[in-house]
């Protein structure tokens, strides 16, 4: 059990605090280049894609290393590390692990470089928290698939530039899991059409994407037919990990507690209530928890075990503080909380992020199959 | 940074999870809860044998000299079993002697408590259940070098059991005026009291202090160090019970995760419903966070000082909100067979009654979080 970071990891976290102070310049003296060049000089560390491999044009930063840049720049309110999340944190890795050289060589640099734009195709409007009943089909005909179906909820696809495509291309018997595979779809091709969803507060971020005879050479599978399932799910832990949200709840709990303070209920400050104290106590206490969480799984990793399923439960924890936390916010408010506002706001909001990449629901059925071994439900169980 | 056990905290944990399942099981527990000491005293040299007493003490007094983070081990397993014995008590005096005891003390204590020929335990409650400073009631008089005590302490874990008290006192009207005292127990106007228990596993009862004469010597901490060394004392017992906690959880967990598989309803066992599924979910989460929350707490105690009591708050807390839901879950879940005696489940539920308020409850400790938050 030792917390210290060894000299080199100090002498890493000082450097990107360094690179912080020289190169993060405050909201209101950025100009229209700021992120352009942020992003150059990120790619000039290797900071983007940071995590990936040196051999494949990665930072081929340690997991410690990796902790304290995402730990850094969350406390700096620094932007993104890099353009793409979605590219960088889940298509890129997976392209490495399961791409052709040709599929390296075509996606990889434009992914460091900041030039690509990924959406994912994986939810679709009768799939979604049982995403193994997708049926958005690709057929092979001679060496193109022909796609047709539709996904939906899917994010930056009016923008993207391509799409990480889970799609069924088998639905003989017993395939629930089996049949599906990953394509890499370029969002131009001819029968492509995305509509926009606008979300509660009137936001356009997700789309539904309809795919109509859309036809994409074979070369564009990622990994072998059938092994779609096994791309995504190496895809889903990456979504699902995310030490650096600790650092996020943090920054939020600080905003609560200075709500809290300039609050007043029946003309007394709000925090004369001790419940209210022990309340914001109690979120400190398990964002706490939260961060060591995230450096406990990143230890085992460190000992060369898979990452564990402390990501999902990061994930449920996330959504048990995200819930109660905006809750609050909006009991402070009073009447003010139907009133529009950032708080209000984000009050609906943030119920995207805790929903995203597997309900808390789903992710209590992930650990009480997987971690303790119960039953799997009726209704989800495979060869089914 | 390395957030895990040493291969050598590995086998220690084997080597007392062993001895535990091999000499004392759920039904021994029974058995010896029933009995005159209500532990076990061939356990007790069987543990003191195997360093477990001495943990703490530095290998010059006969000890082991190991760390918190070691005791963190084999008490996440004495809770799993739920262990009836003096160990816990025992290891915080150990942890007070060998931080703040003078060189005499540690001569004459230390080397007992290790080979496990004297027990320790800690009376800083009295009848209001105060753990702060205005808690500390217990008259302590100074009559030329000696102290003087009169008075009753309450809610003493292993009462019955312990050779060596610490006992909190006060020494003087300012607010802070209050020490430690090193008790033997029993006779020179010390008595003492056990109380019936729900959770025998975990016996207590009332030290009553009737014109105790302690010399100077026997002072572990003097009124003028103030409320800084029982806070301190409190801090360890909190941690103590904490890691505790984990081992009863977790046993919590299998206990009622293993009913969930067998029993069959609705042509089905009951672990597939999501009813059933996810309050467990929901209590595997509730280990990792305390996990996560004691282990650093207890490395904290062995190398980082100033991160102790906030840390050790917060574990403290959460495993008191978390243990009082584990047990109130594992019951639910196991429905009628969960409110018989027989079914060893309700005997985690006493437990979580008990770890729940000592050495402070969620309240007390949420409070401190608070504070030491800014708020």
């Amino acid at each position: 059990m030792d917390f210290d970071l060894g000299i080199e990891d100090e002498s890493f976290r000082r450097e990107v605090q360094e690179f912080i102070a020289a190169n993060l310049l405050p909201e209101d003296q950025r100009g229209p280049d700021f992120l352009r060049t942020w992003y150059d000089k990120l790619s000039e560390k290797r900071w983007i894609g940071f995590h990936w491999p040196v051999e494949v044009g990665g930072g081929g930063g340690s997991v410690i290393q990796q902790f304290i840049l995402k730990e850094e720049m969350s406390k700096a309110e620094a932007p993104e590390l890099g353009s793409d999340f979605m590219g960088l944190a889940w298509v890129g890795p997976a392209i490495i692990e399961y791409g052709s050289p040709a599929q390296k060589e075509e996606f990889l640099p434009d992914l460091l470089a900041c030039r690509s734009a990924w959406c994912t195709g994986y939810s679709e409007p009768d799939s979604g928290s049982d995403l193994a009943s997708i049926s958005c089909s690709a057929v092979l005909e001679g060496d193109e698939y022909v796609i047709n179906g539709s996904k939906i909820w899917t994010t930056a696809a009016h923008y993207a530039r391509h799409i990480f495509l889970l799609v069924r291309t088998d639905r003989g018997e017993g395939k629930r899991y089996g049949g599906a595979s990953v394509l890499l779809v370029p969002m131009d091709s001819p029968g492509i059409e995305v509509r926009p969803i606008p979300n509660l507060v009137g936001l356009h971020s997700f789309n539904q994407v309809f795919f109509d005879e859309v036809r994409v050479p074979v070369e564009r599978r990622l990994g072998k037919e059938g092994e779609g399932w096994r791309v995504v799910m190496g895809a889903l832990a990456n979504e699902r990990s995310g030490i650096s949200e600790s650092t996020e709840k943090e920054r939020h709990l600080e905003k609560l507690k200075a709500l809290a303070r300039r609050s007043n209920r029946n003309g007394e400050p709000a925090l004369a209530d001790a419940g209210l104290r022990r309340e914001l106590a109690r979120y400190e206490t398990l964002i706490s928890a939260m961060r060591l969480n995230g450096l406990r799984a990143l230890s085992q990793q460190l000992r060369g075990g898979a990452a564990s399923t402390e990501t999902t439960i990061n994930k449920l924890l996330r959504g048990q503080l995200e819930i109660p936390m905006w809750d609050l916010a909006m009991g402070l408010l009073g009447n003010q909380a139907a009133s529009d506002g950032e708080w209000q706001r984000g009050s609906l909001s943030f119920h995207g992020t805790v929903i995203g990449g597997g309900s808390p629901n789903i992710q209590r059925n992930i650990i009480g199959e997987r971690v303790l071994g119960l039953p799997k439900d009726r209704s989800s169980g495979s060869g089914r | 940074m390395d957030f895990g056990f040493s291969d050598e905290q590995e086998l220690l944990r084997e080597q007392i999870a062993k001895v535990l399942a091999d000499e004392s099981p759920l039904l021994e527990v029974r058995r010896v809860i029933e009995g005159p000491t209500a532990y076990s005293l061939d356990l007790w040299k069987r543990l003191a044998e195997m360093g477990v007493t001495g943990l703490l003490v530095p290998e010059t007094f006969g000890g082991a000299g190991l760390g918190w983070v070691d005791l963190v081990v084999v008490l996440e397993e004495t809770g799993r079993s739920l262990l009836p014995s003096p160990l816990l008590s025992h290891n915080l005096v150990v942890a007070a002697l060998c931080e703040i005891g003078s060189e005499a003390q540690r001569q004459k204590w230390l080397p007992r408590l290790a080979e496990g020929s004297a027990i320790g335990a800690v009376a800083l409650l009295e009848a209001d259940d105060d753990m702060s400073t205005t808690g500390v009631g217990l008259a302590g008089l100074a009559r030329g070098d000696d102290w003087v005590l009169e008075g009753e302490k309450h809610f003493v874990s292993d009462v019955e059991a312990a050779d060596l008290f610490i006992v909190s006192f006060r020494g003087g009207s300012g607010a802070e005026e209050v020490g430690l005292a090193l008790v033997e127990g029993e006779g020179r106007g010390v008595s003492v009291k056990g109380i019936p228990r729900l959770d025998r596993t975990k016996p207590a009862g009332t030290l009553e202090l009737d014109g105790v004469v302690l010399s100077s010597s026997e002072i572990l901490s003097a009124p003028s160090a103030g409320f800084g060394p029982i806070a301190r004392l409190g801090d360890l017992g909190a941690l103590a019970v904490s890691a505790e906690t984990i081992g009863v959880m977790e046993a919590i967990l299998a206990l009622t995760a293993q009913y969930a598989k067998e029993r069959v309803q609705f042509g089905s066992p009951i672990g597939r419903f999501q009813g059933v599924k996810h309050p467990l979910a929901e209590l595997h989460l509730d280990i990792e966070c305390l996990k996560s929350l004691v282990y650093y707490a207890a490395w904290a105690l062995d190398a980082s000082p100033a991160e102790v009591p906030a840390s050790v708050a917060k574990a403290k807390a959460w495993a008191a909100e978390a243990v009082t839901r584990a047990g109130i879950t594992g019951i639910q879940l196991h429905g009628a067979v969960g409110y018989t005696e027989e079914y060893d489940i309700q005997l985690y539920l006493k437990r979580s009654k008990w770890a729940r308020p000592a050495f402070g409850d969620e309240v007390h400790h949420y409070d401190r979080v608070a504070e030491m938050g800014g708020l």
